[in-house]
């Protein structure tokens, strides 16, 4: 009946018009991305080149020599280790089960709600107001002096509320309903928590305490106020160097001193120090990529 | 099964209203639950359903900004005075609309309320594990693969497994929520024969929106509408020609609601 010769399903101007819009979509988002990872891999290439002739295992495990113009940068690297790993062993434990408290006891009224915007204020307040904090805080008024354990609480209480809040964010992401079946059966909120609401969130709060690590160990100002000096002499590959009421050197102070402070310093060595730190943030954020992939992948429903 | 005033009652419901907040949802309502009993409750979207069954288990607890008032006394005791909710509420079996199959293997999700209450012996767990199992008629769709997750069964498997686990603390009192929304008709039929069977042992109060549903197995059934009763009696009754009520016979005709 229909002796029309265009096809049914052919090419009108309308279609046309909205395959040329569609691809010029897909060009404007693929450039963005483009030059998002552009710079990263211009940065980390510069960086690799420059750095090259100084990397090397000897880098990462000598002292620095000749006032600090040569040899390597083990008393930083460890100092940082000393950092965030102390820092988040405090910070950890009392983000997340303050975050578990919040989420899942505290009664959902205004006071709850005061403290989520505290928390998520303090995420956001620059590092050297809290190094101002542990300043005041710590080597001051709690009298533990410029020393490690000063310079590890002030990087803890900078990550707490940050750890606070993606623990908040992993565990309301497990659905209510799980909790309401387990208190339908007669469940305690513990026995709710325990058994199915940890469990399934246990990936994302470790994802963001990990995260954490990052941020505390490429910040200068806190430590720097608080207990890290510019140079403090260790054994060259000694693990335990330092006491925790002593001063300690750390690898973002080491990195800022012999860049803009020490007159004479080989030039490879500010990029390799740039280098050690970056590998080391990257392989903390790939360790937790990878935890993230393996629990995932256990997820349950 | 013919129910007469006299009857010993197992839940009292006495002048109770529940607010969210400002806005009430239930407005003083009176009834009595008989034991053995099929209790089917009717009404549109909105009208307190599910409220009601969370108010008697208690769960509204966890709801923010809400008001009871009123008492409910299951077995001459105050739900409201207890000192332990968490009896209680193993003293009622409650089956949401949706089938929530914990994350946790089929085994797990029958024995976790036992073992919430303290039970840990392998052999009695796997003894109230079958026999749930078997109640909720899907024992041998999986008894080969009690280690599988819960979560990965079909959608009526799920809610015969959450009917599995309301069953497995043994409850005196089973609350269905609309149990049959998100399961194909056959399913359905299946769980209606399990509950014929059940309530030899326990009270069961039938919350649903088919209106058939509540025919065909409701000893009596209460109309629930915008929060009041409209009105309660025998199912026969609520489905003849002649309801108390001109708009209890316009629901269950499908002229309003």
């Amino acid at each position: 009946m229909n002796a029309s010769p265009v096809p049914r399903f052919g090419e009108t101007p309308s279609v046309r018009r909205r395959l040329r819009r569609e691809n010029l979509a897909r060009w404007v988002f693929g450039a963005m991305a483009a030059a998002m990872v552009l710079p990263l891999v211009l940065i980390v290439g510069y960086l690799v080149v420059r750095a090259a002739p100084a990397l090397s295992l000897e880098f990462v495990l000598d002292v620095p020599k000749r006032g600090m113009t040569e040899g390597g940068i083990w008393p930083a690297l460890i100092g940082t280790v000393y950092l965030v790993f102390l820092s988040l062993l405090v910070s950890a434990p009392i983000g997340i089960l303050a975050a578990v408290y919040l989420n899942e006891y505290a009664r959902e009224n205004w006071f709850n709600r005061v403290i989520n915007l505290a928390v998520i204020n303090l995420a956001g307040v620059p590092s050297i107001v809290h190094a101002l904090f542990g300043l005041g805080a710590f080597v001051y008024a709690a009298q533990f002096g410029y020393s490690i354990i000063s310079a590890a609480l002030t990087l803890a209480i900078m990550t707490l509320p940050v750890i606070i809040a993606s623990t908040r964010e992993a565990l309301a992401s497990v659905p209510r309903s799980f909790r309401e079946a387990c208190w339908n059966v007669g469940a305690t909120r513990w026995q709710t928590i325990r058994s199915v609401v940890l469990p399934n969130s246990i990936s994302g709060i470790l994802t963001g305490v990990i995260l954490q690590v990052s941020r505390a160990a490429g910040e200068t100002a806190p430590v720097m106020f608080t207990g890290v000096v510019f140079f403090k002499a260790v054994q060259r590959g000694d693990l335990l160097p330092y006491y925790l009421n002593e001063q300690c050197m750390a690898l973002s102070m080491h990195l800022y001193t012999i860049s803009t402070q020490v007159p004479g310093v080989k030039e490879a060595i500010p990029f390799a120090t740039a280098v050690v730190l970056l590998t080391l943030v990257i392989a903390v954020n790939a360790a937790a990529i990878a935890l993230r992939v393996y629990l995932r992948s256990r997820k349950k429903w | 099964m013919v129910t007469t005033p006299s009857r010993t009652k197992q839940i009292e419901v006495v002048d109770l209203r529940l607010s969210y907040g400002l806005k009430e949802v239930i407005r003083g309502i009176s009834f009595a639950v008989h034991p053995n009993e099929i209790l089917g409750v009717i009404g549109p979207a909105q009208s307190g359903k599910t409220s009601l069954l969370r108010c008697i288990n208690r769960t509204i607890d966890f709801t923010p900004d809400s008001h009871v008032s009123g008492t409910i006394t299951i077995d001459g005791e105050d739900v409201y005075r207890t000192g332990n909710v968490y009896t209680l509420r193993r003293k009622i079996g409650m089956v949401a609309p949706l089938p929530v199959g914990l994350p946790l293997s089929i085994y797990d999700n029958v024995a976790f309320a036992p073992r919430c209450a303290g039970l840990s012996r392998r052999g009695e767990l796997d003894s109230i594990v079958e026999q749930c199992l078997r109640q909720a008629a899907l024992w041998d769709e999986v008894k080969d693969r009690l280690d599988s997750l819960g979560t990965k069964l079909s959608g009526g498997q799920q809610q015969r497994l959450t009917i599995a686990r309301a069953l497995s603390h043994q409850p005196e009192i089973l609350c269905l929520d609309e149990f049959s929304i998100a399961i194909d008709p056959v399913t359905t039929m299946r769980i209606e024969d399990v509950l014929k069977e059940l309530r030899r042992h326990m009270t069961i109060i039938l919350v649903t929106n088919l209106t058939q549903q509540a025919r065909r197995l409701a000893d009596r059934t209460m109309f629930l509408w915008k929060g009041e009763i409209v009105e309660l009696d025998r199912t026969e009754v609520i489905f003849s020609e002649s309801p108390r009520d001109r708009r209890t016979r316009e629901y269950v005709e499908g002229i309003f609601g």
